[in-house]
């Protein structure tokens, strides 16, 4: 395992372009400390966002891992061009020439997916900690560690778009291409959505059935966290909307996730077995 | 180990190819070809470009998946993927990371194999790329890149060498390079694999070769077995018609055809020029012109690529 994640992140961390975009990724993540400092003082109104109570534990992990997983997308480039070089370099042809098997290659390659979720989360769980320490009007233990399920969620969430993401590689072969497959295949779960709802005549059916599909489980994994802001909550009262769905992190789609993961795992295998390179 | 289990005259097969089959769609590119590889000899496998020598070599590198047939590497003992870390091939172009420098591309290479990074300079200098090892790929002549494949092949000291078109595409001192290195290579007794169109190439360094042709095996055996005939002779002398009756009167003599005012003398049998000079100068013959001949390999390829397209 320590060999097969030594290769793949050579490959990774020799590549200028690759090495720029993880560490912007990373100053990226530990930007989200600098909401904190927005503020503004118009006149008499006074909008500083750190009081807002988006520091408090435990919303904080909500609120942390909704915005981290924004920035997913410069990892997912890397992942991406990362299989797609393989082919275009014919080094995929070279790799297994010189004695890799088809299996230790996507080992390789799900490990390297694995490991950048991993530490993505540890990075979002370490931020967060030390913000809600310095913000957080409650800094209890049991305030602190309530609603952690977010943490694993984000991991989740993470590596299921990234193993989307190296299916696509190995499936479409060139890494702009595969990033337009992905953008192809949310429009088409939108359309779903749709068009179920335009057929059955119910919203509620419509998001429950598409919920299985791989990008709408991901996202309903962490939902928007701002409805849970007391200030949106009363805003909203005043407008006469009450029904803020729930925004907990689901066992379901969690379970999903997981199936969705290993579908695109197992599949990049079955690809690579059967293509002729 | 297992090789003390092996007795002193038997030959290791190294690799062993049984009914090869390989379809793409309609295109039927290698047909139930079988051969063998033998520890020791130097090998060519000889076609013009599509005769399938390169989805053969795929299909044992593991890169194309085969129809049908079978192949086992050293005696079917390993997987093949285990079997190729011990296996050092180079195919068509050479597939390197165009971002990382020649030592990089080859410990990446080492970590692949499971092998320490201490063979890579060795193998850099026996392919003269010392002074550009932390050059990047990328900034690399083909011929120069070539060479790096070569290098990598070797890192591992493998049982057997395969090359696949080694020369094409490069200038003459590239190809000069590429055979001077191969030649050191197979000097050390390693194994040789060599796929090549070039009948030059297979003819200096094979003893064995298997001649491919639309897929086809035609030919399977040493180099000087591939055509058993005797060599020839061109003959020229002032009266033509003796020469020629006096010819036709020789047991050793196959067959004869006249061209260009000379004639070309098959034999059945062995001849020394010698003897033959000795016997048309006792008919009253002298020759201006005797030239003994052995069939190049060319010819015999030729030979016996035309035969199969008659029938």
């Amino acid at each position: 395992m320590k060999r097969l994640l030594s290769i793949e992140l050579q490959k990774i961390w020799m590549n200028r372009a690759s090495r720029v975009l993880t560490v912007s990724y990373f100053v990226l993540l530990s930007s989200i400390a600098l909401i904190a400092s927005i503020k503004f003082d118009i006149g008499n109104f006074k909008f500083h966002l750190a009081d807002m109570g988006i520091f408090n534990f435990p919303y904080i992990w909500h609120f942390n891992t909704y915005i981290a997983s924004g920035f997913k997308l410069f990892l997912a480039v890397i992942i991406v061009s990362m299989m797609a070089n393989e082919y275009s370099y014919g080094t995929l042809k070279q790799n297994l020439i010189d004695g890799m098997s088809k299996k230790e290659f996507i080992t390789s390659k799900f490990l390297t997916v694995v490991l950048f979720a991993g530490i993505s989360t540890l990075f979002v769980f370490v931020v967060s900690f030390i913000l809600g320490l310095c913000f957080s009007s409650y800094t209890e233990a049991d305030t602190i560690f309530m609603h952690m399920e977010y943490i694993p969620a984000y991991f989740l969430k993470l590596a299921g778009f990234f193993a989307m993401c190296l299916f696509a590689g190995i499936l479409v072969k060139r890494s702009a291409f595969s990033l337009g497959f992905i953008i192809l295949w949310y429009i088409v779960e939108k359309l779903a959505f749709l068009g179920i709802w335009y057929v059955t005549d119910k919203r509620e059916t419509a998001s429950q059935l598409i919920s299985v599909l791989p990008l709408e489980a991901m996202s309903n994994l962490i939902k928007e966290p701002f409805t849970k802001l007391s200030i949106v909550r009363k805003a909203g009262s005043t407008l006469g909307v009450d029904d803020f769905g729930s925004s907990d992190v689901s066992l379901v789609t969690m379970l999903v996730v997981c199936f969705w993961i290993a579908f695109f795992v197992y599949f990049s295998y079955k690809i690579l077995q059967k293509r002729d390179l | 180990m297992n090789r003390f289990k092996i007795k002193p005259n038997q030959v290791e097969t190294i690799l062993s190819i049984r009914n090869l089959d390989k379809k793409f769609g309609l295109i039927h590119a290698v047909k139930n070809v079988s051969f063998d590889i033998q520890k020791g000899n130097v090998y060519g496998i000889l076609g013009p470009n599509g005769s399938g020598k390169s989805t053969t070599l795929g299909i044992v590198l593991n890169v194309v998946n085969r129809t049908g047939g079978d192949y086992s590497w050293f005696g079917g003992k390993l997987e093949t993927h285990e079997a190729l870390k011990k296996v050092g091939a180079i195919i068509e172009r050479p597939n390197f990371y165009p971002y990382m420098s020649a030592v990089k591309n080859l410990e990446l290479v080492c970590k692949i194999k499971g092998i320490p990074y201490s063979k890579v300079e060795e193998k850099l200098t026996l392919v003269g790329l010392m002074e550009r090892k932390d050059s990047k790929f990328r900034t690399f002549s083909l011929g120069m890149k070539q060479r790096l494949a070569i290098a990598s092949a070797l890192l591992n000291d493998p049982e057997i060498l395969i090359l696949d078109e080694p020369t094409n595409g490069l200038d003459p001192q590239g190809i000069h390079q590429i055979r001077d290195i191969i030649r050191k290579i197979a000097a050390m007794g390693t194994t040789i694999l060599l796929a090549s169109h070039l009948l030059d190439e297979v003819e200096k360094v094979c003893s064995h070769v298997v001649v491919l042709r639309k897929g086809e095996m035609l030919y399977s055996g040493s180099v000087d077995g591939m055509s058993a005939n005797e060599g020839f002779f061109e003959l020229e002398a002032s009266d033509m018609q003796n020469l020629k009756t006096a010819i036709e009167s020789h047991q050793a003599v196959d067959k004869i055809k006249e061209e260009n005012g000379r004639l070309t003398v098959y034999l059945k049998s062995h001849l020394e020029p010698e003897e033959l000079n000795r016997y048309l100068f006792s008919k009253n013959i002298a020759l201006s012109h005797l030239v003994f001949r052995k069939t190049s390999l060319e010819e015999q390829f030729l030979e016996l690529t035309s035969k199969q397209n008659k029938s």
